[in-house]
């Protein structure tokens, strides 16, 4: 009987992680859909949700960007304009090509003094907090990931894809490193406050030997509301057919209307919302979080929308799940399991490339000429 | 005409190179620290370098130690094995210093003494509790006790005044320090007459999900739970097996000691013990006039045991400086082993053959968040 008991109990201890990999898969496998690419960085768009999940929650937003930040992003906006005046462009061109970057500038400067403010009166827990939190991180991690298919991936676009992939490595290695100097989040682990979201501590159910904890329950909750919402955008809305128009066939789409460059940031913006979800969600799961911690789960999220078939939602959500139990599993019942279970997500990835390439729901596209 | 510019420039950076190798300052005894100042164990190096740098200014306010004042030189190796080895190599080759100071985890110490064994620099490390430690070579010594004592202290507190008969033990795989302990616990709790229901390991600094472990822990009912790990890890062990339903101790060793311990365990720590070098509130002259100092420099905060570790082994070091009369590394080796009673604010230390010093092992309670001495254990 316990080890029934504690089968299920594993059971659960999986699925609680395969959906915290579910949310940051879907964003591999939505970007992939769209433009072929595998955003590497998206992992570590994983950490900085957690990172700043943590300084919203404990009051430790600055209130404005540092000086010199302010002199490189405007200073950018004055080459810009330079630049295309000596290409021959009007400055009112430029200005609206480079309007939603301006934009986001200037807002960003009210918004981060007033997140300040807020963030160092928020008195944990209480849900004005949550929702402040939860608001906060995505939107700055929506910002972050458009602004990295703005400035680092756009451009590249009509190049071989080998050049944005090298990109996306960059960038990773950016937030990665960049993230470890003292004067962002530094190298050394800090700990998620209790309370972040209120009434999540403790089980719900507690029986018989089985324990299932609320935080688990409400990871699962919003994977599957998460799932059930994307599947509504991609499927019935205006803006899901373009997304769908682009992964089937990207100049095609261009030419019958579809505005790709609003497509693909839509996907980008959405994929890293889902992941600042992840991110705060394993905060408070697992209470610590350091710049290095979006690389193992990134990997295995990206294991698993591969698994799952790269390009198709409900593959990644799928791929994931299994591959949050087989984890588990492996440590659970192998004995010095705890030191293969990354190996054993790796060796998944090596089978079912040599087994079925298109993964667990892909369907093998033959490209007709 | 390009290759002339070419060779020129390289010439002349080889040249600017050169003139980089700093002015030796004969005035200054220069010690080295190797200390993992960031990272996953960030407290310990930060903790044991605000203890020397405590211990430096006492000895610079005593007076010119061979005529010269002293200074201290710190490195941070990030918490990182490979980088424990190229900090000390750094300040050996680059700085010069005539002896190193660290580390405190016992698997950067091992990565490290081949550095200093080779280049005939004596080494010391504050609180490194592994046997290996110490067999890297000759020049390689320790100031606090090794595993087998601590695991033996360990035994006999949780089989005696815990009165447990059965327990687990969750380790980390890839730490030296871990894997040594629990071996040397389950050598001791087994004479004593206690048995292993479980064995499990984790890996260190990469996992944060104990839950597969702890449930078969939970399945199998011991009455005390060891975990020998370090303290970032043992935070977060102790809150999920709280969340699992387990109710019995937790016991650990001297890698638990930091405050990021209770920041991360919470009330989960609760009822928990550790084997420990010093408690904060032991009632001792030494170790009160210790907290003091410590206090009074930095701005009222407790000193954890790697703290007074560290203010000890500068002590000790200089003082092995004085009696060897010279900075040169072969006679403060000399002086080293010759140390006999040297009172440090942690207890007597008195060097062995084996280059291990023996003191006495403190166990700490947790309550209500805070430590609290519950017992001293001397060796035999």
């Amino acid at each position: 009987m316990q080890n029934v008991t504690q089968f299920i109990q594993q059971l659960i201890n999986g699925l609680s992680l395969g959906s915290i990999y579910a949310l940051i898969a879907v964003g591999y496998t939505m970007v992939y859909g769209v433009l072929q690419l595998i955003n590497f960085a998206h992992g570590d768009v994983f950490m900085i949700g957690a990172m700043v999940g943590l300084y919203a929650a404990t009051g430790g937003v600055p209130p404005a960007l540092p000086w010199w930040l302010h002199v490189v992003i405007i200073g950018g906006f004055i080459a810009t304009f330079a630049v295309q005046w000596f290409r021959g462009r009007r400055p009112a061109a430029t200005f609206q090509r480079i309007l939603p970057l301006m934009a986001i500038y200037v807002i960003s400067i009210p918004v981060l003094f007033a997140a300040s403010f807020i963030s160092r009166r928020l008195s944990l827990p209480a849900w004005s907090a949550t929702i402040f939190v939860m608001g906060f991180t995505i939107a700055t991690c929506g910002t972050l990931g458009y602004l990295i298919e703005r400035l680092a991936y756009r451009p590249l676009r009509d190049r071989p894809r080998i050049n944005s992939l090298i990109t996306a490595i960059g960038i990773s290695l950016l937030l990665e490193y960049g993230g470890q100097n003292p004067r962002v989040f530094g190298p050394t682990p800090q700990a998620y406050p209790n309370q972040v979201i209120p009434l999540l501590n403790g089980a719900l159910v507690n029986a018989h030997g089985i324990v299932i904890l609320k935080i688990d329950v409400l990871v699962l909750a919003l994977t599957i509301l998460i799932m059930v919402g994307l599947s509504f955008v991609v499927l019935k809305t205006r803006t899901g057919l373009g997304l769908r128009a682009v992964s089937y066939r990207f100049d095609t789409a261009a030419l019958m209307g579809v505005n790709i460059n609003s497509i693909v940031s839509f996907t980008f913006v959405l994929g890293s919302c889902l992941a600042a979800v992840a991110g705060i969600l394993w905060g408070v799961k697992y209470t610590r979080v350091d710049p290095l911690m979006g690389l193992m789960p990134g990997f295995k999220a990206f294991i698993a929308a591969v698994f799952g078939g790269i390009g198709n939602i409900t593959g990644a959500v799928l791929g994931a799940v299994v591959l949050g139990l087989i984890e588990v599993m492996v440590v659970g019942y192998l004995p010095g399991g705890s030191q293969y279970k990354d190996g054993v997500a790796f060796v998944i990835l090596i089978a079912i490339l040599l087994v079925k390439p298109s993964g667990l729901l892909g369907k093998n596209v033959v490209e007709k000429v | 005409m390009r290759w002339t510019v070419v060779l020129g420039l390289a010439a002349a950076m080889i040249a600017a190179s050169g003139c980089k190798k700093q002015q030796e300052d004969s005035n200054v005894i220069l010690i080295g620290h190797v200390a993992s100042i960031t990272g996953d164990t960030a407290t310990f190096g930060t903790s044991a370098d605000k203890g020397i740098k405590l211990a430096l200014d006492e000895i610079n306010k005593a007076g010119p130690v061979l005529g010269k004042s002293v200074d201290v030189k710190t490195e941070d190796d990030r918490s990182v094995n490979e980088e424990a080895r190229t900090a000390c190599e750094k300040l050996i080759s680059r700085d010069h210093v005539c002896s190193i100071l660290g580390e405190i985890a016992s698997s950067r110490s091992i990565a490290m003494a081949p550095a200093c064994q080779d280049a005939r620099i004596p080494m010391l490390s504050p609180g490194s509790t592994n046997p290996k430690v110490t067999q890297m070579g000759d020049y390689i010594f320790r100031a606090c006790f090794i595993d087998q004592y601590q695991g033996a202290a360990m035994a006999h507190f949780v089989v005696d005044t815990l009165k447990a008969k059965k327990y687990a033990v969750l380790y980390a795989a890839n730490s030296d320090y871990s894997v040594g302990l629990k071996d040397f616990f389950n050598e001791a709790a087994t004479k004593l007459g206690a048995e292993p229901t479980q064995q499990l390991s984790y890996t260190e600094k990469s996992d944060v999900d104990f839950s597969s472990q702890l449930t078969k822990i939970r399945d199998t009912n011991p009455e005390a739970i060891i975990v020998t790990g370090y303290y970032s890890e043992a935070g977060q062990i102790a809150k999920q097996a709280r969340q699992l339903g387990i109710k019995v101790p937790l016991v650990g060793g001297d890698g638990w000691d930091s405050d990021e311990l209770l920041k991360i365990g919470g009330d989960a720590l609760n009822g928990c013990y550790f084997a420990n070098h010093y408690a904060p509130d032991e009632d001792r002259p030494a170790v009160k006039e210790f907290v003091a100092a410590f206090k009074a420099k930095y701005n009222g905060e407790v000193p954890d045991a790697m703290a007074i570790l560290g203010y000890d082994a500068m002590k000790l070091m200089v003082d092995a400086i004085k009696r060897a009369g010279s900075t040169e590394g072969p006679k403060i080796r000399d002086a080293l082993t010759a140390t006999k009673d040297f009172p440090g604010a942690a207890g007597n230390i008195t060097i062995d053959k084996d280059r291990n010093a023996k003191k006495p092992i403190v166990i700490v309670g947790i309550d209500n968040s805070k430590l609290h001495f519950v017992a001293s254990v001397n060796p035999q």
